[in-house]
């Protein structure tokens, strides 16, 4: 449990090492995590939400994550494809199980959890 | 707000009058059109709402279907519950092919499917999606109509009520800018419209459905609880769910304005329409017959749907108490083929148990079939089972809008009635007899131990009709009327007329033979009298021959004497007085 407790520690003081290793020690390292966002148009949410996306993947996935940007105002037969409503929507694609997050992703630690990088820091 | 909505509504009391201030958008469902006065408000949203098994989904897609094939409006369906293959599956019982709409890209199904047990969320966010998904779906095909069903699912996949509630709005707005007509769809909470409140975003036209179950027996009603400018019927209206779609029984339009004909049809029994004035009944009418089990109701309307179908009318046969099948071969037993007129798609029945729907689901079904296959002669038979379906107070409403309803179509209605043993015979159930125009009574006369029917109208307006009992006969080439006997011993039927006519004819002929004997009496005495006469005539003849014979004797004698005495007297030389003496002589010697 002395992970966990790091863990919340880096979430908050954001210090990536801790962090990645215990997303090497959760997933293989071979794998790729596929990640793909959902916006409409450049909005200010939407700049944020990749924003905040961006530095979750450099902090806890780096070199092993791999953003897909979908504009729905460009392309917007593909919000069918992943049953998209809300905007922004985060679609973890890779590993399976398919997961949504839906919002800006300003709140990391939900973001995590979300995402799976480490549900097991919920219980703390 | 609200002022408005009075202000408009007051010029235009009347239910089923468009009105022309506020366009609207066709739902081409029987009936609904005329409660909303033209169908949903054009551009703007309408919310249904009703418990499960409602019908609203059905609702909904039939607005959608009959927009894209008969007003020529596109549309696209959001389905939050079922997915496109399920929905093309639902529907097609109704004969809607979404499949075949999809292709001629005048309908697009989009499946919006909420998982929470996938869906996290953090921080902000709004439907954006949602609304690009509708966008593209109504720019790509031109929709001129959306149903979002059930849109409260949103509530169940997303957390956040305010930013939900917040999008809902923008939604609504969103789609009245857009100026399509939408449909959406909720499921009712309690003791309130929706679960979710939705009725408060969605203001402008609010349809309830209601599905209850009485005595066992299911009716679906309709409300229009809210239209914003527009007068609709507040009532409830009974609808039916059945393989052409949706259709509402609007009652209340009705009214006696109806066109009346001056044209005759036949009864189908010629000495009937004798009895009628001599033509019938007038096409429009209603009549009604009456009269206890087995007095040959069925086999009168049979004849009457016979006739029709000989003129080349459309006739329509309800039954609520025998299979077509059955119905088929009994009346052929009668000399009636009715089977020719099914197969010339001229007579349709239709069989059903009266208790197996309500009365209102019942006359929705009649008011329906009659409007599809829009026939000029309607029989029910009986009238009485609709009773048991509801009960007599509703009945009778329900009877009475029925007829204002075949009345307005022209439709010649002929309806039958069973009266039960014990009850009054002149008495009809839900006391319809009022609102007949030609009311006919089958009754069985019981007599020398046997029954006989007879019949008799006891009322038939607008005709001279007659007030005499006939004697009813089915035989094996129909139906037939008789003159029944009445004599001092009464009305007499069957047998009994029979034998009264044979002991009649008996005494008749006695009579005759009687009258023959005194004729031929007469002319034996003439006969006698006359050869009397004869030998009278004869004898009287032989006398006087006689008599003439002996006078002649005398006068020779008495001439002979005479010349005697002058003999003698010459010989003794007397002197002689002539004639005197002599004559004393001669008479003195007789």
């Amino acid at each position: 449990m002395k992970k966990s407790a790091k863990i919340s520690v880096t979430s908050k003081k954001q210090k990536p090492l801790s962090l990645k290793e215990i997303g090497e020690q959760k997933e293989p390292a071979s794998e790729t995590w596929q990640l793909r966002l959902y916006v409409a148009g450049q909005t200010p949410r939407s700049i944020a939400a990749f924003a905040n996306l961006k530095r979750i993947c450099e902090e806890h996935l780096a070199g092993r994550y791999d953003i897909e940007v979908v504009d729905l105002v460009k392309h917007p037969q593909l919000a069918a494809g992943d049953q998209i409503l809300a905007i922004p929507t985060l679609v973890r694609k890779l590993p399976q199980p398919l997961r949504k997050i839906v919002g800006d992703l300003r709140d990391t630690e939900r973001a995590l959890v979300g995402l799976q990088i480490r549900s097991a820091a919920i219980g703390e | 707000m609200p002022k408005m909505g009075m202000r408009t509504r007051k010029p235009t009391r009347e239910v089923g009058k468009v009105n022309r201030s506020l366009p609207k958008a066709p739902t081409g469902i029987q009936g609904l059109d005329e409660i909303t006065g033209g169908g949903f408000p054009r551009g703007r949203p309408t919310l249904i709402c009703g418990s499960a098994g409602a019908g609203k989904t059905l609702l909904a897609m039939e607005f959608l279907v009959r927009g894209a094939t008969e007003y020529n409006e596109p549309g696209v369906f959001m389905a939050f519950e079922e997915t496109a293959p399920e929905l093309t599956q639902n529907v097609r019982s109704l004969g809607f092919d979404l499949d075949e709409l999809s292709t001629q890209k005048k309908l697009v199904i989009d499946f919006v499917r909420i998982e929470r047990s996938e869906i996290d969320e953090t921080g902000d966010y709004d439907l954006e999606g949602l609304f690009i998904r509708l966008g593209s779906a109504i720019d790509a095909i031109g929709a001129k109509r959306v149903v979002l069903d059930t849109i409260e699912n949103l509530f169940a996949g997303l957390q956040n009520q305010g930013i939900l509630r917040a999008e809902l709005r923008r939604l609504f707005r969103w789609l009245k800018d857009k100026g399509v007509s939408a449909v959406i769809t909720a499921e009712r909470g309690d003791g309130v419209l929706t679960r979710h409140g939705l009725e408060e975003y969605v203001s402008d036209c609010v349809i309830l459905l209601d599905h209850r179950v009485t005595d066992q027996v299911s009716t679906r009603r309709l409300r229009v609880v809210k239209y914003r400018g527009t007068a609709h019927g507040t009532n409830e209206y009974p609808f039916l769910i059945d393989e052409d779609g949706f259709s509402v029984l609007p009652i209340t339009s009705l009214g006696l304005q109806h066109q009346v004909s001056g044209e005759r049809i036949s009864s189908g029994v010629a000495r009937l329409d004798t009895m009628l004035g001599g033509e019938g009944f007038y096409r429009g009418t209603t009549v009604l017959v009456s009269g206890t089990a087995g007095t040959g109701k069925t086999s009168l309307a049979a004849s009457f749907v016979d006739a029709a179908c000989r003129r080349g009318e459309r006739s329509l046969y309800f039954s609520f108490e025998e299979s077509q099948d059955q119905l088929i071969r009994n009346m052929r037993s009668i000399g009636l083929n009715l089977e020719q007129w099914t197969k010339k798609k001229l007579l349709q029945f239709h069989s059903s148990r009266a208790t197996f729907y309500g009365l209102e689901m019942h006359l929705a079904m009649i008011h329906k079939i009659v409007q599809d296959f829009q026939p000029k002669v309607v029989v029910i038979d009986p009238i009485g089972s609709l009773i048991q379906a509801g009960n007599q107070r509703d009945a009778h409403i329900m009877i009475v809008r029925l007829i204002d309803f075949l009345k307005q179509k022209q439709i010649t209605a002929f309806l039958t009635n069973l009266t039960s043993g014990g009850a009054a015979l002149e008495r009809t159930d839900a006391e319809i007899s009022s609102i007949v125009d030609s009311w006919l009574f089958t009754r069985d006369i019981e007599l020398d131990g046997e029954r006989n029917r007879a019949l008799y109208v006891l009322k038939s307006r607008g005709t001279a009709h007659s007030n005499q009992l006939r004697e009813f006969l089915l035989t094996p080439h129909g139906v037939d009327l008789l003159d029944v006997y009445v004599g001092p011993e009464g009305v007499l039927t069957g047998s009994s007329r029979l034998s009264q006519e044979a002991q009649e004819k008996a005494a008749a002929r006695a009579r005759q033979q009687e009258a023959d004997r005194r004729e031929r009496d007469r002319v034996r005495k003439r006969e006698a009298l006359e050869a009397r006469i004869i030998a009278l005539r004869k004898e009287f003849e032989i006398e006087e021959v006689e008599a003439q014979t002996t006078t002649a004797q005398e006068v020779s004698r008495e001439t002979m004497i005479v010349e005697n005495r002058e003999a003698m007297s010459r010989s003794r030389q007397s002197d002689l007085v002539k004639g005197g003496t002599s004559t004393k002589t001669s008479r003195r010697a007789q």
